[in-house]
């Protein structure tokens, strides 16, 4: 029997570690000087405060939900993919080669070619690990942290001999053709009459990234395979003896998950950058981690994460617009998070079990006078 | 190539290795008593910050040392709380401590010297010199042993060949002496270790302390002798690639030496593609050299060329049954 009622497992857990982890971030910003009303003031109004925050908090936010569906799928089968950064590499150049390479008609057509390559590339780069985890024994954690290198280094290598056009310093590819540019949310809203900023990043990619949320929900908890998938990784001696394989399902779960981590390249490098740059993932995949913890690997709470994590990073960039504040406080909010949701779980766990296991015996006890 | 160039490269090996060759060994001790430890690179970049900025303070590169050692064990601490008392998951508070290392240098580095997230350059007195051996001028007209040991030899920081000396320290620590037993025991088999009367969680928070100590030393290497002052993200993967020395040493001191002389070499190769063309007789592309040590490590955690088995209760929290 569970100790704790669901309501306290799904929300108040997360709950509380966020909330310590939002004390210590506050006592950060006092310590260098700065007034931590303020600075959530500041934060709000820029990423809330009006469309153009909107769409960059959605922006970001689109590329955590890739990134942080990656790492929840590849955690129900009791894996932990570091990798998702090297996979959203992998996944913009599958976009940057779909982009300039095919003579697409219309974006509609682009988008859907240009995303199944960058699943193909994403998965194909989570695909070795699994390999080398279900064959060969290998931790997937330093395997996958390998690849992240790896990955940067073939990228870099590619972008400055030879994707880079003749003649330009930068190490990019050229611009991607005009049929492949995506809609933003200006776009898409304004024939509803809803007027949305111009200038903003956020794009339809939002709306597959919406639309994974969806289907890996479906997956997860309405398939064969995502039961599968949850019994693999709830005990692995009991899924072998129902007759899963242990191959297969390390296979798939890590398919799915570097195809999830590389697509998210359909918004930073065609929605946003229109071109592949170094460096286009910007840490994302790493977020993912803080992302799928924080949502406890639920479509749903990584949705919900993953607009918190976009409301982070566009209200950090204000802040270190406007205060002396620097952009890396984002990076200590993100430690925190995944120290106090992942790491330290335990910790905010086990006195809350313990008051929940006294309440139930008190109720017990008063129940029991009255009979 | 001649000689003098090889001595260099051999010279900038060496000084790469350094930091790769601490760190790795700050790993080995916390992984043979069964924590696995990512966060070796959060850990370096702090100790480096606070070393640098220490140092730049008081103008003691010791006092700086020290500072740095006592930022890397805060974080030990906090790895060995989140790991082996409140048994959390280990990969993901390394993940963790990586990121806030990260992020916190910048942070107290702009509020403290207000330069974009770096240390003032730090002056002499403030970094560790190198140390001229005694006769390596004398020598240095002797040929063939004459610049091997004034200019391969002699002329490093205390750091590097307390580094090398960690390693037969290690070896002797770990194989030679009851704790080393009883920590090697305790990565393999902590329920054994429990049974015979000894602490399971006092031999893991003391190898993760000891893992502070030389990542500590690993990181003030970086910004004290390596570089004379900390700039933002200075460690560069370092941790990383120390993590894949270790488990191409298979968790062993000796081998932690040649693994990570091996990727200082790689790391001097990198800086000098006109050596490579020259000896080889065509041009290998940089990247390629500095993603070698990421594959090579792959091809050895694939069993491929010599397995590679980490200890037995590596990355599980230790339950005692009741």
């Amino acid at each position: 029997m569970d100790v704790m009622p669901k309501w306290a497992e799904v929300v108040l857990v997360p709950l509380i570690s966020l909330l310590l982890a939002a004390i210590i971030s506050a006592l950060v910003i006092l310590a260098i000087g700065e007034d931590p009303v303020a600075a959530v003031k500041l934060m709000v109004t820029g990423a809330l405060g009006s469309t153009y925050g909107w769409g960059y908090t959605l922006y970001y936010a689109t590329n955590f939900m890739f990134t942080g569906l990656a790492v929840a799928i590849a955690f129900h089968a009791r894996l932990f993919n570091i990798g998702g950064e090297g996979q959203a590499m992998l996944g913009g150049l599958g976009v940057a080669l779909a982009s300039l390479y095919i003579p697409w008609p219309h974006w509609t057509l682009a988008l859907l070619g240009a995303a199944a390559m960058a699943g193909l590339f994403g998965a194909f780069w989570a695909a070795i690990p699994a390999w080398l985890q279900a064959k060969r024994g290998s931790h997937i954690v330093i395997t996958t942290i390998m690849f992240n290198f790896i990955a940067a280094a073939l990228l870099n290598y590619l972008l400055v001999n030879q994707l880079r056009p003749k003649g330009s310093m930068d190490p990019s590819t050229r611009s991607f053709p005009e049929a492949t540019h995506l809609p933003t949310l200006h776009d898409i809203l304004t024939p509803f009459g809803i007027s949305f900023s111009k200038a903003a990043p956020a794009n339809v990619s939002f709306l597959v990234a919406v639309a994974a949320c969806f289907l890996l929900w479906l997956l997860i908890w309405r398939t064969r395979l995502g039961y599968e998938i949850r019994s693999y990784g709830k005990s692995e001696s009991g899924a072998k003896y129902a007759g899963i394989s242990p191959v297969k399902i390390t296979m798939i779960a890590m398919i799915i998950s570097g195809a999830l981590a590389g697509m998210m390249a359909i918004n930073n490098v065609m929605g946003e950058a229109e071109r592949l740059v170094l460096n286009a993932t910007e840490g994302a995949g790493f977020i993912g981690i803080a992302v799928a913890l924080m949502g406890r690997s639920h479509p749903l709470g990584v949705f919900i994460s993953a607009i918190l994590f976009g409301f982070l990073y566009q209200g950090g960039a204000e802040l270190a617009l406007w205060t002396t504040i620097p952009r890396e406080l984002i990076v200590v909010i993100q430690a925190l998070v995944i120290l106090f949701t992942g790491a330290l779980d335990n910790m905010v766990r086990m006195p809350l079990e313990r008051m929940f296991l006294a309440l139930r015996f008190a109720r017990r006890s008063s129940k029991g006078a009255d009979d | 190539m001649d000689y003098a160039t090889f001595i260099q490269l051999l010279d900038s090996s060496v000084r790469l290795a350094t930091p790769l060759l601490l760190a790795c060994l700050a790993g080995l001790f916390s992984e043979r008593a069964g924590i696995f430890d990512i966060g070796l690179e959060g850990k370096m970049l702090a100790a480096a910050f606070f070393s640098a900025a220490i140092a730049s303070i008081s103008g003691s590169v010791w006092v700086g040392l020290f500072a740095g050692i006592g930022a890397s064990l805060m974080l030990s601490a906090l790895h060995g709380v989140a790991s082996i008392t409140f048994r959390g998951n280990q990969l993901i508070s390394g993940v963790a401590i990586n990121f806030l290392a990260a992020g916190m240098t910048v942070l107290i580095a702009q509020d403290w010297f207000k330069q974009g997230g770096r240390t003032p350059s730090l002056v002499s007195g403030a970094r560790f010199e190198g140390i001229i051996l005694p006769g390596a001028d004398a020598m240095a007209s002797v040929p063939i042993i004459g610049p091997l040991y004034s200019e391969l030899i002699s002329g490093h920081s205390i750091l590097v060949y307390m580094a090398f000396a960690a390693v037969p320290l290690t070896w002797w620590l770990l194989y030679r002496t009851r704790f080393g037993l009883r920590l090697r025991a305790v990565g393999e088999n902590p329920a054994a270790v429990d049974t015979a009367g000894v602490s399971v969680v006092g031999l893991r928070y003391a190898a993760v302390a000891i893992c502070g100590v030389l990542c500590g030393i690993a990181g003030a290497y970086l910004s004290t002798a390596l570089q004379a002052g900390f700039v933002k993200d200075m460690s560069a993967g370092r941790g990383f690639i120390a993590l894949a020395a270790l488990i191409f040493a298979k968790w062993r001191p000796w081998y932690a030496l040649y693994a990570t002389l091996l990727f200082g070499l790689f790391g001097a190769l990198e800086t000098r593609p006109d050596v490579i063309e020259n000896v080889i007789g065509m041009k290998v592309q940089s990247q390629l050299l500095g993603a070698l040590p990421y594959v090579m490590t792959v091809v050895i955690l694939a069993g491929f060329v010599g397995k590679a088995i980490p200890p037995r209760a590596g990355g599980e929290p230790y339950v005692k049954e009741r």
